[in-house]
Formats: C-alpha cells, sequence, structure tokens
C-alpha cells in the first residue's frame, strides 16, 4: 500500500508540532486485488446465503401442505397423507446426539485432561496426533465399525440393561427378548456417534485445559493439593467455557451425522419410538439418504423441509458454540 | 501409572540420583514417577477384576458380550483399586490416585478405539486387496455371489481422483481467498465471514449433497454425474481450508510484511511475495487435511453422483462412482457376502489413503511459518559458500 506522507500544515506558526495527516492512496493493483479478497468473503456468505435460499423455495410445498402441524405431527408419510410432521424425525434424531453426547463428554473431557496433565511429555505429541486422526477418519470407516464390529458385540450389554435397568423409561423393551430384536437400536447409533464426538471434544478440551494459568496451578500445589486437587479447582473450571463450547459443536456433529446412523439404525415406524434399546428408529438424516430418491416431488419437498430444519438447528447450535468459546475466560485466549 | 505429587507421603522415598550435599540424610523429593508399591495395586487390582468378572460374568450369571465383559471389568477394577488404596494410603492421596487411574484409561480408551478402527478396517479388507484383480477391474460382470477373484476397485479410484482433483481445484482458492479477506482486510464483514466460516466447518455434510442436488439435479437438470458430486465435496472442502489458512496466515509476523511494505511493496505485492510463501508449509497442511476430509465424504455424493458398477472416466457425463459411495452401496444396498468383503477392501484402500494424507499433513505442519527445514538450510548453506 503506498503511503504518501503529506507535510503539516503551513499555516501552523514554526515550533507547535501539528500531527502530519498520514493519506493512504491505494494503487489500482491494491485495489483489485482488494476486491478480489471481498469478492470471496462475500462468496461465502453467498453460498451459505444459496444453501437457506434454495431449502427453503424447494420445501415451501411441504409448509403449506401441512401448515404448522409440519412441527409438531408425529408421523411422517408424506406422500400419502397431508399429515405429516418433523416431531416424528426430530425426537429420535435429538435422542441419538443427546446420547452421544453422554457418551462422548466423560471420556473426551477425561481424555483431554490426559494428555494435557497426565500424559508424559513423550506421550503428548503422539496421542495429539491420534486425536486428530480419529477426526480425519471418514465416517463410512466409522459406519462400517460400528455395524460389523461394535454391534454383535454390544448386544449382549444392551439386553442386560434392559433386563436390570428396564424399570427406567427409556431403557423399557416391549418387543421379544431375543438377541435379534436389539439390532439397529438407537442406542448403538448414539454409541457410534459418541466416538464421532470424541474427537471434536478432546481436541478443543486439550487446548483450553493447558492454557490453564501456570501461576494459578502453583499456588494450588502451594497450598497443598495434590494434582487431582489442581485440576479439579483450577483447570476444570478455567476450562468450562471451552468444553460447553466444544460439546455444542459435537452437538451439531451429532444432529448432523448421516452414514453412521443410515448404516445402523433400522427404520421400522414413521413414528418416534422413545425406547432407545429396541429396534428401529428415524433419524431426519437417515430418513433424507433413504427416501429422497425414492419419493415424488411432494414427498422430496416435505424431505428438503427436515433438511432445512436440520441446517437451521445446526447452525445455530454452531454459533452459538462459537459465541460460548469465545466469550469463555479460557475460549479468549485460543480464539485463533 | 499414578502420578504422585510431593503431597503423596510415598513419594519422600530416595530419588534415583543422591543429592550429593554435604546433608547426607536430605534426600531429592521424587515428584513424579512410579513407585513399587503403586504400580503393583493397580496391577493387583487389575487381575484380581479381571479373575473376578471372569467367573461372575461368564460362569454364575447369565451375561454375553464382549463389550459387556470389559464394562464390568473396568467397574470391578475401580472400585477395586480405590479400596486398596483406601486401604494403604490417606482419603486425599487416595483419590488422587484414583483420579489419576481413571484419566489415563480414558487417554488408553480413545487409542484403542482409534487402532481398532483402523485395524479392524485393514484386518477385514485384508483380503480383498491380495486379489489382483481387485486393482485392475471395476465391479462391471460381479453378480451377487461371484468370488473374490472378479471385479475390483479400478472404478471407484478413479472417480475419487478425479472428483477429489476437481473439488480441489474449486475449494482451495477460494479458502485461501476468503482466509485471506479474513486476515488483510478484516472489520465487520469479516466477522460475519468468520462465523459463518466456523459454523459451515461443522455443518451437516448432508446438507452441502441436498443443496446441490436441488440446485444442479433439480432445478437446473444436469444428469447425475462425477462433476455435481466434487460440487459438494468443495462445499464441504473450503470452509475447512478457509479456517486453517486463516490460523497459519495470522500468525506469520508483522514484522516480515512491515519490511515489505517499508521498501515500497504494495499489499497485493506483499501478500504475494511474503505473506502466502512464509506460510506455505501451514497453508498446505490446510490443504491436505482438507483433502483427507473430502476423500472420506460420503453423503454428500450419495444423491449427486449416481452410482455405478462400471469403469467412468469422464467426471461431466454419466454416473461416476467413488471409494465411499462403493463402500456404501457394496455394504449397504447390496449386502452380499462378497460384496461386504469388496466393500471392506474399499475401506482398506481408504483408511490408507487417508492415512497417507494424514502424515503428510502433519509432516508439512511440523515446520512454523519461515522455518526452514533441514534440507532447504543445506540448500541455502550451498548457495552461500
Amino acid at each position: 500500500m503506498a503511503v504518501a506522507l503529506t507535510p503539516g500544515r503551513s499555516s501552523a506558526p514554526p515550533g507547535d508540532d501539528v500531527p502530519r495527516s498520514i493519506v493512504v492512496r491505494a494503487s489500482t493493483g491494491d485495489r483489485i486485488f482488494r476486491g478480489i479478497l471481498r469478492g470471496g468473503g462475500l462468496f461465502v456468505l453467498f453460498i451459505t446465503g444459496m444453501i437457506l435460499l434454495f431449502l427453503f423455495l424447494r420445501s415451501l410445498g411441504a409448509f403449506e401442505r401441512a401448515g404448522f402441524g409440519f412441527f409438531t405431527t408425529a408421523s411422517f408419510a408424506p406422500e400419502l397423507s397431508d399429515h405429516f410432521g418433523i416431531a416424528a424425525l426430530l425426537p429420535d434424531s435429538a435422542l441419538i446426539a443427546v446420547m452421544a453426547l453422554a457418551m462422548a463428554i466423560p471420556v473426551g473431557v477425561s481424555a483431554a485432561i490426559f494428555i494435557s496433565e497426565y500424559a508424559p511429555p513423550a506421550l503428548r505429541g503422539p496421542m495429539i496426533a491420534v486425536i486428530d486422526l480419529m477426526a480425519a477418519i471418514p465416517s463410512i470407516i466409522f459406519a462400517l465399525f460400528g455395524f460389523f464390529f461394535l454391534m454383535p458385540r454390544i448386544l449382549g450389554l444392551n439386553q442386560w440393561l434392559s433386563h436390570h435397568l428396564g424399570f427406567i423409561p427409556i431403557f423399557h423393551f416391549s418387543l421379544a427378548d431375543s438377541l435379534a430384536d436389539y439390532v439397529g437400536s438407537t442406542f448403538i447409533a448414539a454409541v457410534v456417534v459418541s466416538m464421532m464426538v470424541i474427537p471434536i471434544i478432546t481436541s478443543l478440551g486439550r487446548q483450553v485445559f493447558s492454557q490453564a494459568p501456570q501461576g494459578e496451578r502453583e499456588a494450588a500445589y502451594a497450598l497443598g493439593s495434590t494434582k487431582w486437587g489442581m485440576v479439579r479447582t483450577v483447570v476444570l473450571p478455567f476450562g468450562r467455557g471451552g468444553v460447553i463450547g466444544a460439546s455444542m459443536l459435537g452437538l451439531g456433529r451429532a444432529l448432523g451425522e448421516t452414514i453412521a446412523v443410515t448404516f445402523i439404525l433400522t427404520p421400522l415406524t414413521f413414528t418416534f419410538n422413545p425406547h432407545v434399546l429396541e429396534e428401529g428408529g428415524n433419524s431426519i438424516t437417515d430418513e433424507i439418504t433413504t427416501f429422497i430418491q425414492q419419493y415424488d416431488p411432494k414427498g422430496q419437498a416435505a424431505l428438503l423441509a427436515c433438511g432445512l430444519v436440520l441446517f437451521v438447528a445446526t447452525l445455530i447450535v454452531n454459533s452459538l458454540a462459537s459465541v460460548v468459546v469465545s466469550r469463555s475466560r479460557s475460549g479468549a485466549a485460543t480464539a485463533d | 501409572m499414578a502420578t504422585e505429587t510431593v503431597q503423596a507421603t510415598e513419594a519422600r522415598t530416595p530419588g534415583a540420583e543422591d543429592t550429593g550435599a554435604e546433608a547426607s540424610d536430605e534426600a531429592r523429593v521424587r515428584t513424579s514417577g512410579l513407585s513399587s508399591a503403586g504400580s503393583a495395586t493397580i496391577i493387583g487390582s487389575a487381575t484380581a477384576a479381571l479373575g473376578l468378572v471372569w467367573i461372575l460374568y461368564e460362569r454364575v450369571l447369565p451375561f454375553t458380550g464382549v463389550l459387556g465383559f470389559w464394562l464390568c471389568w473396568y467397574v470391578v477394577f475401580l472400585s477395586l483399586y480405590s479400596v486398596m488404596a483406601r486401604l494403604q494410603w490417606d482419603r486425599l492421596d487416595a483419590r488422587n490416585r484414583l483420579a489419576s487411574v481413571a484419566f489415563y484409561t480414558a487417554g488408553l480408551l480413545v487409542f484403542l478405539i482409534v487402532v481398532s478402527q483402523v485395524g479392524y478396517t485393514l484386518l477385514r479388507g485384508a483380503d480383498a486387496v491380495t486379489h489382483v484383480n481387485f486393482w485392475t477391474q471395476s465391479q462391471g460382470f460381479v453378480g451377487p455371489e461371484s468370488p473374490m477373484t472378479v471385479g475390483g476397485v479400478v472404478n471407484s479410484i478413479v472417480g475419487s481422483v478425479e472428483e477429489l482433483g476437481l473439488s480441489t481445484l474449486m475449494a482451495v482458492p477460494l479458502g485461501i481467498v476468503a482466509a485471506l479477506f479474513l486476515t488483510e482486510i478484516g472489520g465487520g464483514l469479516a466477522r460475519v465471514v468468520r462465523t459463518i466460516v466456523e459454523a459451515m466447518t461443522a455443518l451437516p455434510d448432508l446438507v452441502a449433497g441436498l443443496f446441490i442436488y436441488i440446485v444442479l439435479v433439480l432445478s437446473l437438470g444436469y444428469q447425475k454425474c462425477g462433476f455435481c458430486a466434487a460440487v459438494a465435496i468443495a462445499i464441504t472442502m473450503m470452509p475447512i481450508v478457509a479456517r486453517a489458512s486463516e490460523v497459519v496466515l495470522r500468525i506469520v509476523p508483522g514484522t516480515l510484511k512491515e519490511a515489505s511494505y517499508a521498501m515500497g511493496a504494495s499489499q497485493w505485492r506483499t501478500v504475494l511475495n511474503v505473506t502466502l510463501p512464509t506460510a506455505r508449509s501451514g497453508l498446505a497442511t490446510a490443504v491436505v487435511l482438507a483433502m483427507a476430509r473430502g476423500i472420506g465424504e460420503t453423503a454428500p455424493v450419495l444423491f449427486v453422483a449416481g452410482y455405478t458398477k462400471e469403469l467412468n472416466t469422464d467426471p461431466f457425463s454419466g454416473p461416476m462412482s467413488s471409494l465411499p459411495l462403493y463402500i456404501f452401496y457394496s455394504v449397504h444396498t447390496f449386502g452380499t457376502n462378497p460384496y461386504v468383503e469388496r466393500g471392506f477392501g474399499a475401506g482398506f484402500v481408504l483408511v490408507i489413503v487417508v492415512l497417507i494424507l494424514f502424515t503428510i499433513a502433519r509432516r508439512l505442519g511440523g515446520a512454523a511459518p519461515g522455518e526452514l527445514t533441514k534440507r532447504q538450510q543445506r540448500k541455502l548453506a550451498r548457495e552461500a559458500a
């Protein structure tokens, strides 16, 4: 950028220091360059806007047909009747996401504490690499692993849960009690999704925990704290905002996870099934991938409306997450 | 395993090396490390838990399932360990040790998940990839029960490479320009763009596929093809490139840029000749990581690429397969045994490609901006001489 320095006003009496005014005149090349950069930035906004706009336009028909019932009707057969709604799909999606978070948060945060506080220095680098690798593994590999490796090995646990904790409503089991009836349940889908959420929580949590001020750590030790005491009173409170933000990012990921859920869930009905151990369940993503190419335009519009709801929901959750992280004490330091 | 703090009563044992001071009764306090009693307690409780759970789980109670077994083992192990720790040490110390064990096992669990995932896919796929035909044939003449000596993955490798190449060509320039906008221009608009980019990195990848499906297939009437899939992948890759590039562009030392400005260079000259070359290794990492994400994307391409068992080398016309699609269709849609095995073979290839890209990204990312590698330093020394 060319900086032209004009001399101070000559009207000022000599001896008085007057700040000279600095005029920046961008060259033609610079103006074009800045224009291109602005264009690139605006293009990102443009794409996001277009996604919203097109999803909205294409799903308008569905909203017109179902009316407000779209948000309250708990059945989903948009080709057959005008009474269909996302209330049949969203609860299952949310149930999977919440269960996945309930499993991923303890493991993810503990692993983050391990990496930032407990791991010997020689192990820290490799563990960070392992977490990054876990985030880079394609979801279809998680799906294969979940379907062929995990599912046969977890059925016994599910049966045990239904036998002994069946009094808890969500663990209630009303199907015939053979192992085959435990296949394809929302619980197993949640276990697989939780493995995809762990690296998000762990890598952000690790960054936040390692920012905990050295002075406060030493203060805790000086007061006679054990290492666990130090972690509990200094590191965990310091990283609270970051962990909450990371969990919300994980929630966004879990809501939008597609392939692993499609592989594992067996959609038996088009209604919400709150019993997580039973076979059968449907999520928004599973519904879209399975039926978008089979439905007529009316049905497609309904599916696209579901996609729009999913998009808006994750957009809100993710934006909230980044606000939470940047507002928190620990997040401010790791904002980049 | 348990690291001991200064307060641990047991930690006051003499250290490995002598202090060498005159006061011979003063020994250095061991602040960390593994004492024999500590490790014996861990091993003891782990073994005891294993025995107890084996008897109860396998013999006495009607439980099945490997995962349940290890879950029970872990619970019994932690309770036994806390009891044994409480017998030897005071309350604070016992709790501290219990926490250490819990955190170590959490780290171990995550490690085991990754290893078993990669390992399982490689193991199941190893059979398919040893057949030569797997690398030279497409799925063209494969029936539901065709043996492993027929059919291969070549159509999907070609598709994946072409789609990834096209989407990289689209996503990388856009992502880097957006990142330059965030760092070089800034202001209120940049804050909005940054928020949107961050939200888009965690966006459901399915939505990118839906968007392309609506725009290219439903509205513009394009035939499903590899190019559509490449656009969908590019939409998911672009925010990743933008975000990772912004981080490395921001840590380019200001002094370098100021030196360039001071010599009268314009902004675009500075960016082109100073900022971008300085951040080169970081930018390369961003690109490679985005490629690793892009090649495994299944949901965006599921209904925009079409799927064919035949080899199609033209991304602009006709349906096109790719590695994730190959796995999805083989395992989920066709589902007979030989198909599943071939699907795992494709999983083998996909995991290896992701591992290679990941390793490249780590190697490139090791260097801070402007830091020279050994080879570059040697080259510089040679030129100087």
